[in-house]
């Protein structure tokens, strides 16, 4: 059980470690442009199964977090400000910050309520975005300069930008892998299962679905300042409910409460998405109806397909 | 340890506990009797916190808990089972009673360290479940437990918070025979140790069991009393026995 597990993580990273000088070998470059795309937007997968497949809140906001971390590192760049760790202490921050006040209303409600809250604040927010002239409104606006971390790591080398995309990817999955099997994951995860039983036992489950949300916002936060990075270039649509679907569904197809679930999700999303452009332009009208049958017959998602639940 | 004054809870027109009175004394096993729709598990809910009701007390040892939601009171040592099995299906039996534990072992906001591994909690989680004879099923599936063994893991997660009082909501609900005599069993070992208050439509076990039954009619306590003078009770007989 463990060991096919265990295969099949090692396989996939080997895969992707090797993929940058394979594609260059190949003169294919465009395809670490297009990973490294999906291993940010992994991360936000990855950040919103914590809430959404361990901890049961349907959030469908989450493209929100993706915005705040995109536009704080487009703000400081604006007044001069292009040091990385202070762009990801910042947009880690503010989202952890929006995340709190969210959280603390959204999750006095459940079911429809939370999800329609959720969705209003994250189009507040869109529509923030649009109004801030100064920074471009609805045109979005021009990455002055990329994150810097001096000699480290220098984000306008692709390969580089990959790597670490590579390892903070890892780094979410393995984060939350620990969290939900520590005792405040338990507490998560029990109550989304029963949370008249959780109650009943002891526990007031929101302090811990609070703390749950804020962590996925920061994480999320994070994701989007590299995706400001990847594209150069922050448009308000980064927080559009359009997003937070599509994170949702990475998620969704992946396989809810799963630690690989997520990643897997967002890989066959951008994958199957990025073969149907090339075939039409209507790729939409073929993607909905793969997604409708995907949900059909992988119950527990794409990684359902690999293993069986936790025990 | 117990002390209920005046319980009164509405659903619209209808009053579902209509003034209750009762006491439990430490030690004691209290049974709750009374035919269907009597308020028994209204009157459990307000016990546990579930429900807030529309005016009466409830004192806990010797505390004012009326006002106190189920976490607080239940981390206080009032602990209740569930008449409809409510477990954690997807978690390993262990794993249920081991959260049990965490809820009695300060707070949770522990983020790094597994706690499956934590034999602090699994412990006395194996100790619990040992008890209550399911050590063998422990890393069952709740979901694949037989509904005589969910119904023991039920009673298993209410003992695992180290309760002062335990509320046990129809423990042999939809049990067999034999199942019941199991939990019989079970329930007279732990009255030698714990306080218990007991709602439960099986008789036999009721008079094997009780301290001192109450009976509940229409939302009210229509007699309290030692079970041989709850079964000679003639108001007792017309309204409840006699239907049997």
């Amino acid at each position: 059980m463990k060991t096919p597990r265990l295969l099949l993580w090692s396989v996939s990273v080997a895969l992707l470690v090797a993929l940058p000088p394979l594609v260059s070998w190949l003169g294919q470059p465009f395809y670490i442009d297009l990973v490294r795309r999906i291993m940010i937007l992994a991360i936000a997968a990855v950040s919103l199964n914590l809430i959404l497949g361990y901890g049961g809140m349907v959030s469908f906001g989450h493209a929100a977090y993706l915005g705040i971390g995109a536009y704080a590192v487009g703000i400081l760049g604006v007044y001069g400000f292009t040091n990385g760790l202070l762009h990801w202490a910042v947009a880690i921050g503010a989202s952890a910050l929006v995340a709190l006040a969210i959280g603390a209303v959204s999750i006095r409600t459940s079911g429809i309520y939370f999800i329609m809250i959720t969705l209003a604040f994250t189009q507040m927010l869109y529509y923030l975005g649009i109004s801030l002239e100064l920074f471009g409104g609805d045109d979005g606006m021009r990455l002055k300069s990329k994150s810097q971390f001096g000699g480290l790591v220098d984000l306008r080398d692709p390969v580089a930008f990959y790597y670490l995309s590579l390892v903070l990817m890892l780094g979410a999955v393995f984060l939350v892998h620990r969290i939900v099997h520590s005792r405040f994951g338990m507490v998560l995860r029990a109550a989304k299962s029963n949370e008249g039983r959780t109650r009943a036992i002891g526990f007031a489950p929101y302090p811990y679905r609070l703390a749950a949300f804020v962590i996925a916002g920061a994480m999320c936060g994070l994701a989007g300042a590299l995706y400001a990075n990847h594209t150069n270039y922050i448009v308000p649509g980064l927080m559009s409910w359009q997003q937070s679907g599509d994170i949702m569904f990475m998620v969704i197809l992946g396989g809810m409460a799963s630690t690989a679930g997520p990643v897997l999700g967002t890989f066959a999303l951008l994958f199957v998405e990025e073969i149907l452009k090339g075939w039409t332009e209507h790729w939409q009208v073929i993607l909905g109806p793969l997604l409708v049958l995907s949900v059909i017959f992988f119950r527990r998602g794409l990684a359902g397909i690999f293993y069986k639940p936790d025990a | 340890m117990l002390e209920v004054r005046g319980l009164v809870k509405n659903f619209g027109a209808l009053r579902a506990t209509d003034g209750i009175d009762f006491d439990v004394a430490e030690g004691e096993t209290h049974a709750v009797i009374g035919p269907n729709g009597a308020g028994k598990t209204t009157f459990i809910s307000q016990l546990a916190g579930n429900l807030r009701p529309d005016a009466g007390s409830v004192r806990f040892a010797g505390e004012d808990v009326t006002r106190l939601p189920a976490p607080r009171r239940a981390r206080k040592g009032l602990a209740r089972s569930f008449q409809i099995t409510s477990v954690y299906p997807e978690f390993s039996a262990l794993d249920n009673v081991a959260l049990a534990v965490q809820a009695n072992a300060g707070h949770s906001f522990r983020f790094w360290r597994r706690a499956r591994g934590d034999a602090s909690l699994t412990a006395p989680a194996e100790r619990v479940l040992d008890e209550v004879g399911l050590s063998a099923r422990k890393n069952t599936l709740a979901a694949n437990l037989s509904h005589g063994e969910q119904r023991q893991l039920e009673v298993a997660m209410a003992l695992a918070t180290e309760p002062r009082l335990l509320l046990l909501d129809e423990p042999m609900a939809g049990m067999g025979t034999e199942e019941s005599q199991r939990m019989i069993a079970l329930l007279s070992r732990l009255k030698q140790k714990k306080t218990i208050i007991l709602v439960e439509h099986d008789m036999d076990a009721v008079f094997r069991l009780a301290d001192r039954i109450s009976v509940l009619v229409y939302g009210r306590v229509i007699a309290t009393g030692k079970p041989e003078a709850i079964r000679a009770n003639p108001e007792v007989r017309a309204a409840y026995l006699g239907e049997d």
